[in-house]
């Protein structure tokens, strides 16, 4: 497989990419076709708390709330994972286990990634032993803006392999990257390095997740797909509350990608207040009845 | 009296930066103002309006490619040159048509408005391009730009001060031209294009041709390669011959009537406007 | 992607999985009457002439509406009352109060815009999603922005005094329906003209509802008269003594043929015609967005644009992935119900015009062409054309130097910025053209050498009221928009 040259930019046209979205969101999803969505986004989201105020309890109510949604229609999908710091990982790997959940750990001293290459190395051998089968990483972003792209690459790939097993997700933490420009080859080199997943935001710096910046990440993954034929999954993550956003994502994967990355496999939504909005319009599609929060436990 | 012979002038066309006989052979006579006999003027045929018609598109691209501030000089450089034939253009005129007194004046005024327009090259485009305040993320703007090649159709009175008015804003806005001169004065016609020919003018800019405009103006306004036809012939049926033929490749046509270039207020930058496109260009704003 | 890279393509999927369920915008909400008449001197008139014509909904072959047929009285009718508002009320009207009516026109289309979004589409074929989100929204704005000009014509055009020319008469195409009168009554009316306008035989029903919201607006009567009728009614118009001067839209055949007829008359006349647009792709565009420019420039309104990018020029390098993307992206295209809210393609406006593309897809393509077209499913019922690639084309082929006003893009390759200037200005035409580079100066060089009146760089098919509209050459003559648009409009002394 050919490396690019990550000093040459694949050109992104801001205005463009911003007009395609525009086009998804026009899409009008109706009926049976809106209930399908509608599941399969639940399906899709790691539910995540990433708090320095989590305790066990606040973990342990998270994991309950993944494997029973909504414990009133025992028809409703599990989500596909929870997301929580690697000293709660054992907790909820506990609780899950034999549920098909799974459990994913920021690692990589999340979120700003400033923490020696050590430490952070450890970090994610110590979430992988814990029995995170997930991890979400955060690159340097002071590297990446530096043009330090091979210091970037490395340390990804160097994190892939203390991942063994458990799948990697790479934070691009696109917040901070400012350019789609710089997210594309930031997508590009987290792809070669590596990545399972390549995920746009902390969660922690504003702007996180936007459709715009995870088209671009969506076609940086076509384009690795068209040459090589592996796929790579896409997660954005933060700022993904409400129903309609999501399924306008998933006409966004649909339309970009293609069936192929409809899939929990392939792409997820990193979110907490999501759930129970996809679980409200769930419920109105099939009583007809606008629901009130009330009615729906929180995480 | 002296004895010495004059020597006369062969009055040629101007195609191309050169001055040849027609292509036929032709010529007509052009009489003076007491109807005597003053010059011998080719019979522009309608090979050599083809020729000049080349010519001035082989020119085209270039002489728009000046600068403006270029186009600016090479006008007032005519104006220069016109300054220096001032008394040969005054003789010519009196000879021709009008009053010493007239011609003088005349004379003036023409090499005033080369000046006037000299002075419009690197300002019209400022005053007539906008930026246009789209509802979109987009820079959006428009500015005018040549329409190419100007087929011009001069008047019978006003010998000089028509032609120059007629010429100056055309080749002003970075168009070329052919003109087809006044049957009448064909003579002042031939010596203004010595003074193009001597002004930095490339060759093609301006074509001058001499002979019988019914012969020539259908052509001219039938040519596929032409892109405007402006007259001041004031001939109502050459005016709807011009119009008909124009259809054929939806040519810009102008007609310039009534309009007395005597007159100090007969210039503006609308005269060039005439003869300009608007281009609009679009383009995304973002990082 | 260099080509050895390519041979590795996998293949995309848009349609297994999850599509779509239809989601009609309802026509129950609007209501069209069976019979429209002339809307002249501020009523509804029989026509003189005893005809009318059917308007046909393009999608399901149902006759929408009749409409009147404008014979030469009518025509005169038209003009004589255009003639007495001009001269005796609407020449006389301070300019605000002309802008007042104007703006009040906008407020009143605002207040209406998404029945006039499904009319539009029902009459014209063109999806809801564009009816909605372009076409109606851009009407309102056209009656907004030159509403304000009204009252400050002097300030557009220094050292001259502006007036009216007096009587307009226009002529309108099919393919913006709603649009294209905006395009004429606005600019027309805020220089102080009065107006004779007649829509395209197949789309009227939107430039009558536009009369009566013109007449519940207070418009004083016979300030603008719409009449409906075919090519002898335009005949009329143009011909008729009273009209000062004439905005046409439409093909260049026709324009022609007027450019003609006004010959030996003092008729001032604008023309915005036709065109065959070159996309150029430069190997350093962004692609992704190139893709979607090419997409936009001539799949919007089924093709039916003059200012379409029809001729594709990719340069040779980017060729390949380009045109396999180009086909992923066309795989996503909906065609079908214009009213469904997902539709991006829709009917093509006429069977004349259907047969028109059709002829050009079966005796403009021979030899070594290839054509492709998408999988998607068409409609029994209607008109429909699947948006279509053409592809080893050369400069000398039919489908690519004529208009084809349909959903079809012929793709040529060059190698250098001299070639593509070259191929692009080779057509007698020069309405618009795009670029596509990452490079700021090649956009300025190429963008400059492009003989056309609109340049499309990393974007395509986008207009403003601000911004003028029109074309080079074969194109036409004049503007619509901006300052330039309101010149044809006004004399200047």
């Amino acid at each position: 497989m050919m490396i690019p040259d990550f000093k040459q930019t694949v050109p992104v046209d801001q205005i463009g990419v911003e007009e395609r979205v525009a086009r998804f969101r026009t899409r009008s999803i109706k009926k049976e076709s809106k209930l399908f969505a509608l599941k399969l986004a639940l399906q899709m989201v790691d539910l995540t708390t990433l708090e320095g105020m989590d305790s066990p309890g606040k973990v342990r109510q998270l994991c309950y709330k993944a494997m029973y949604p909504h414990a009133a229609d025992p028809n409703i999908p599990m989500v596909a994972a929870i997301c929580v710091y690697p000293n709660r990982v054992r907790l909820a790997a506990e609780i899950l286990k034999g549920s098909g959940i799974h459990v994913a750990s920021v690692a990589t001293s999340f979120p700003s990634g400033m923490g020696t290459l050590e430490s952070r190395i450890e970090e994610v051998k110590y979430a992988v032993d814990e029995g995170a089968d997930e991890i979400d990483m955060v690159i340097s972003r002071w590297a990446f803006l530096k043009g330090e792209y091979n210091y970037v690459f490395d340390e990804i790939a160097t994190f892939k392999e203390a991942c063994g097993p458990a799948h990697l997700k790479v934070i691009l933490e696109t917040g901070e990257l400012e350019t789609y420009e710089n997210v594309r080859k930031a997508s590009d080199i987290a792809i070669y390095a590596g990545a399972d997943f390549i995920k746009t935001s902390t969660g922690k710096i504003s702007p996180a997740a936007t459709m715009p910046v995870t088209l671009v990440m969506l076609y940086a993954i076509r384009d690795y797909y068209l040459r090589t034929g592996n796929k790579v999954g896409m997660k954005p993550a933060g700022g993904i509350r409400d129903a309609k956003t999501a399924l306008h994502y998933l006409v966004m994967v649909k339309e970009t990608l293609g069936a192929g990355w409809l899939t929990p496999d392939l792409f997820r939504f990193g979110a907490s207040s999501l759930a129970n909005d996809l679980l409200m319009q769930i419920i109105k599609q099939k009583t007809g009845q606008y629901q009130s929060p009330d009615y729906f436990s929180i995480g | 009296m002296s004895n010495r012979l004059n020597v006369l002038k062969t009055c040629k066309l101007y195609i191309g930066g050169k001055f040849s006989r027609s292509e036929s052979e032709h010529y007509f006579q052009a009489l003076d103002k007491k109807q005597k006999p003053l010059a011998n003027l080719c019979r522009g045929s309608r090979k050599d309006l083809r020729n000049a018609i080349q010519a001035a598109r082989k020119a085209q691209a270039g002489w728009a490619g000046r600068t403006a501030y270029n186009r600016g000089q090479i006008l007032y450089r005519m104006a220069e040159m016109l300054e220096g034939r001032r008394d040969q253009f005054v003789a010519e005129l009196e000879n021709a048509a009008v009053t010493r007194r007239r011609a003088e004046s005349e004379v003036e005024l023409a090499i005033d408005r080369l000046v006037h327009y000299a002075g419009w090259t690197d300002k019209y485009p400022a005053l007539f391009s906008s930026v246009n305040p789209v509802a979109s993320p987009h820079f959006n703007f428009s500015i005018p730009e040549p329409t190419g090649v100007v087929g011009i159709v001069a008047p019978d009175d006003n010998a000089l001060i028509g032609l120059v008015s007629l010429i100056a804003p055309v080749i002003a806005g970075g168009n070329t031209c052919v003109v087809v001169s006044s049957e009448k004065h064909g003579s002042i016609a031939c010596t203004l294009a010595e003074v193009i020919h001597s002004s930095d003018v490339p060759g093609g800019v301006v074509n001058v041709l001499t002979g019988f405009r019914a012969e020539l103006v259908s052509h001219l306004a039938g040519h596929m390669d032409v892109n405007s036809v402006l007259s001041a012939a004031n001939d109502p049926e050459q005016k709807k011959i011009i119009q008909e033929n124009a259809h054929l490749n939806v040519k810009r046509v102008h007609f310039y009537d009534a309009t007395d270039w005597m007159k100090e207020q007969a210039q503006s930058p609308y005269y060039i406007m005439d003869f300009q496109e608007i281009k609009t260009t679009w383009h995304p704003v973002g990082t | 992607m260099s080509e050895k890279e390519l041979t590795t393509h996998q293949n995309l999927h848009f349609d297994e999985l999850w599509a779509y369920d239809p989601a009609p915008e309802s026509p129950d909400y609007v209501s069209i009457e069976p019979q429209y008449q002339l809307f002249i001197d501020g009523t509804f008139q029989k026509p003189e002439s005893g005809r009318y014509i059917d308007t046909v909904n393009p999608s399901n072959e149902k006759v929408l509406a009749q409409v009147a047929e404008a014979g030469k009285k009518d025509v005169d009718k038209a003009v004589t009352a255009a003639r007495k508002a001009y001269e005796g009320v609407w020449s006389k009207l301070p300019a605000k109060e002309r802008g007042k009516y104007l703006f009040r026109i906008a407020r009143l289309l605002q207040e209406r815009a998404r029945e006039f979004a499904i009319v539009e589409s029902m009459d014209s074929g063109k999806p809801i999603r564009e009816s909605r989100d372009i076409d109606i929204p851009q009407v309102i704005a056209h009656f907004f922005y030159h509403a304000g000009w009204a009252d400050k014509l002097e300030y557009a055009f220094p050292g001259v005094r502006p007036k009216p020319h007096g009587v307009a008469g226009q002529i309108i195409p099919w393919n913006f329906p709603l649009l294209m009168a905006a395009w004429k009554i606005a600019p027309a009316l805020a220089a102080g003209n009065t107006v004779v306008i007649k829509p395209a035989e197949t789309t009227p029903l939107t430039a009558l509802k536009l009369a009566e919201l013109i007449r519940d607006a207070g418009l004083p009567p016979g300030v603008v008269n719409i009449i409906t009728g075919a090519g002898q009614t335009g005949v009329d118009i143009v011909n008729h003594p009273g009209i000062d001067k004439l905005a046409f839209t439409g093909s260049t055949e026709v324009g022609k043929i007027i450019q003609k007829a006004v010959a030996g008359t003092d008729k001032k006349y604008t023309l915005e015609l036709g065109g065959k647009a070159a996309n150029i792709i430069f190997d350093d565009a962004p692609v992704e967005q190139a893709v979607e420019g090419i997409v936009n420039g001539i799949f919007f309104n089924q093709g039916h644009v003059c200012c379409a990018g029809s001729r594709l020029l990719v340069q040779e390098g980017v060729a390949e992935e380009l045109v396999y993307k180009l086909k992923l992206r066309m795989e996503t295209l909906i065609v079908g119900d214009p009213l469904d809210k997902n539709t991006d393609i829709g009917a093509i406006n006429s069977k004349v015009q259907l047969d028109r593309i059709l002829g050009f897809l079966t005796e403009g393509v021979e030899g070594d062409q290839k054509i492709y077209q998408t999988k998607c499913n068409l409609p029994e019922k209607g008109y429909w054309c699947q948006p279509t690639l053409v592809e080893n084309v050369s400069q000398s082929h039919r489908i690519v130097q004529e208009e084809v006003f349909g959903p079809v893009l012929t793709i040529q390759t060059f190698r250098t910025p001299d070639e593509a200037v070259n191929l692009a200005n080779n057509s007698p035409y020069g309405l618009s053209g795009g670029i596509w580079t990452d490079k700021g100066s090649k956009i300025f060089n190429v963008g400059k050498r492009i003989r056309a009146g609109v340049v499309w760089a990393n974007t395509f098919n986008k207009f403003d009221p601000t911004s003028p509209f029109g074309g080079y050459k074969e194109s036409g003559m004049g503007r619509e928009g901006g300052i330039h648009g309101l010149l044809p409009y006004l004399e200047l002394s």
